[in-house]
């Protein structure tokens, strides 16, 4: 019901804003900016359960087994995103990267000719690497192997239910670990490709780690009002207070590692000063300040302050205000991660931004809620189920 | 004041802490347990109160962070101001990104070392002091729950001992303190 009206008030938020700026230049560019945004940051939520998950099986941890359910039922919204994603990037590419807008490095008037009046020496130097052919091929590398591994510890994790044994788990253990090591490369050379080429002069070697923090921290915050909300219902009479803690505890702990990443990347750059460096803040200090510094603010001040004392992280009432008010300040991060690039000045949150996030966030709550329908809520022969039964900290 | 104190011990920290939450429901007041390492959920049975470590931890971190502002701010800008990098040398606030990993270090850095020597001298653990436990097995892998005639005056000593019994300890010793 709730993700149905989520769905269409969504949709008529996009067809007005589509409505309003259709003639107001930029219409492309901003529409494909917002599908972007929207993709990539309900993708790595799905992403972002999924990496948890692996890290879960390969440290062989116990807590978590009461509300593996609910982080199964999280990363089930892997393939949704994986299409869109696919659509989206697609599209970029059929549109020579928006014409230019968003993947500068796809339009040909930047590198064909090099007495052409656009001619873009960077560019054109970085075309070995940021190429369509070569984009693809990586692309679909990250997608399918996520989808690979997504498939298989779904599908593992359906067995243990049936058959039990340790076998299972030893596997998950295996293939988590294997799991880790292709996501610590892709999950940095994917925000490259699919987002810092859109600054395409800009490069900065800590960017894949902080795209990374701030999807876990977001995955984190999204898994803790959700098992809230599921508890709340009573679905998960073995979830105790203990369980809650320490999701919360997740949450202000990635918070602090997406804040620290932020700022040491920021620093260095300040501090060295080199004008290819700087343009990346310039944009965004220049034409997003009160959005920009305002995003940072709440991520980094709302968890510290509000879930420093070991209350407030078992009180659902703080977690789900804090968690409601950082999956805002995250998305905010990916929009001007994305739009910085592509709109620069032109962008402005309006109709169509909300619109179109309202939409996707019908779409992922209603695949997320289907998929808790599918399995047994407290997976019957995980190992260390006994143990996070009585989970007590 | 003379006391009698019963020290019973255990070889499994799971077993004392059901006869810990046995005893105590029947109203038996645990004075104290000894064990090699944190019992999980032991704290609120035997009654112990939440711990203000966490207080002074904070305290100490915002003494680190005070003492490394104004010590970077007087050595760095008032003292013999120092231009690096072309950053402008009389401001501290349009400085303040190159103060925050030091302030953020030295924050760490006191309320880490604060809170270890708290923790220490409130256990009287400091290196050098006499031992508090009452049986040097509670270092390896024995448990020992003590409780004080005083505070279970409502108990004889020999209830108490049937009681003891009853929760599946190993040994049982008796000390007269004074």
């Amino acid at each position: 019901m709730l993700t149905t009206v989520l769905a269409i008030v969504g949709a008529l938020g996009v067809i007005i804003g589509i409505a309003m700026s259709w003639n107001g230049g930029h219409f492309g560019t901003r529409f494909m900016t917002n599908a972007l945004t929207n993709s990539f940051f309900f993708f790595s939520i799905g992403l972002g359960a999924l990496f948890f998950l692996t890290l879960q099986y390969a440290t062989e941890t116990g807590w978590y087994a009461t509300v593996k359910r609910v982080i199964e039922a999280m990363m089930g919204f892997l393939p949704v995103g994986i299409v869109m994603m696919l659509v989206v990037l697609l599209t970029l590419t059929f549109t020579h990267g928006m014409h230019g807008h968003i993947y500068p490095w796809m339009d040909p008037a930047y590198f064909a000719d090099e007495a052409g009046h656009h001619y873009d020496a960077i560019i054109a130097g970085k075309r070995p690497y940021l190429n369509e052919i070569f984009f693809w091929i990586r692309t679909i590398a990250y997608l399918a192997t996520y989808y690979l591994f997504y498939r298989g510890f779904k599908m593992r994790s359906e067995q243990e239910d049936k058959i039990g044994g340790t076998d299972i788990h030893f596997t998950n253990y295996k293939k988590g670990a294997l799991f880790l090591v292709f996501f610590s490369v892709f999950s940095s050379t994917s925000s490259w490709d699919w987002i810092m080429s859109i600054d395409v002069h800009w490069f900065s070697t800590l960017f894949g780690w902080y795209v990374f923090a701030g999807m876990w921290c977001t995955t984190m915050t999204v898994l803790v009002m959700l098992v809230l909300y599921l508890k709340k219902l009573g679905y998960l009479p073995k979830v105790n207070d203990s369980h809650i803690h320490d999701i919360g505890k997740w949450t202000f702990a990635t918070s602090f590692l997406w804040s620290y990443l932020f700022f040491s990347q920021f620093m260095l750059i300040w501090y060295a000063n080199i004008p290819e460096e700087t343009t990346y803040y310039i944009t965004r200090i220049e034409e997003y300040q009160l959005i920009y510094f305002g995003m940072f603010f709440i991520n980094f001040a709302f968890p510290m302050l509000l879930l420093m004392s070991r209350d407030a992280k078992r009180h659902a009432g703080i977690l789900t205000f804090v968690g409601l008010i950082i999956v805002a300040g995250h998305w905010m991060d990916v929009f001007i991660m994305i739009s910085g690039g592509s709109m620069g000045a032109n962008a402005h949150i309006g109709v169509l931004e909300i619109g179109m996030a309202v939409l996707f966030l019908g779409i992922f709550i209603r695949v997320v809620l289907t998929n808790l329908t599918k399995a047994p809520l407290t997976p019957v022969n995980h190992p260390f189920l006994d143990e996070s039964i009585h989970h007590e900290i | 004041m003379a006391d009698k104190v019963i020290y019973a011990m255990y070889d499994d920290d799971d077993v004392l802490k059901d006869g810990a939450k046995k005893l105590v429901s029947k109203g038996v007041k645990v004075a104290e347990v000894f064990s090699p390492f944190p019992i999980h959920g032991i704290d609120p049975i035997i009654g112990v109160k939440n711990t203000r470590l966490g207080i002074m931890a904070f305290l100490y971190g915002l003494t680190g962070l005070t003492l490394a502002t104004i010590g970077m701010r007087y050595f760095m800008i008032v003292d013999w101001p120092m231009n690096i990098g072309g950053k402008p040398n009389f401001s501290y606030m349009e400085n303040i990104l190159s103060f925050i990993p030091i302030t953020f270090e030295f924050t760490v850095l006191c309320a880490a070392h604060g809170m270890a020597v708290t923790y220490l001298l409130v256990n009287k653990t400091l290196p050098g002091m006499p031992a508090q436990n009452p049986d040097p097995r509670t270092t390896d892998d024995k448990f020992v729950m003590e409780f004080r005639m005083s505070e279970n005056s409502s108990f004889s000593e020999n209830e108490l001992e049937e009681m003891l019994k009853e929760t599946g300890m190993i040994e049982m010793d008796q000390k007269e303190v004074h």
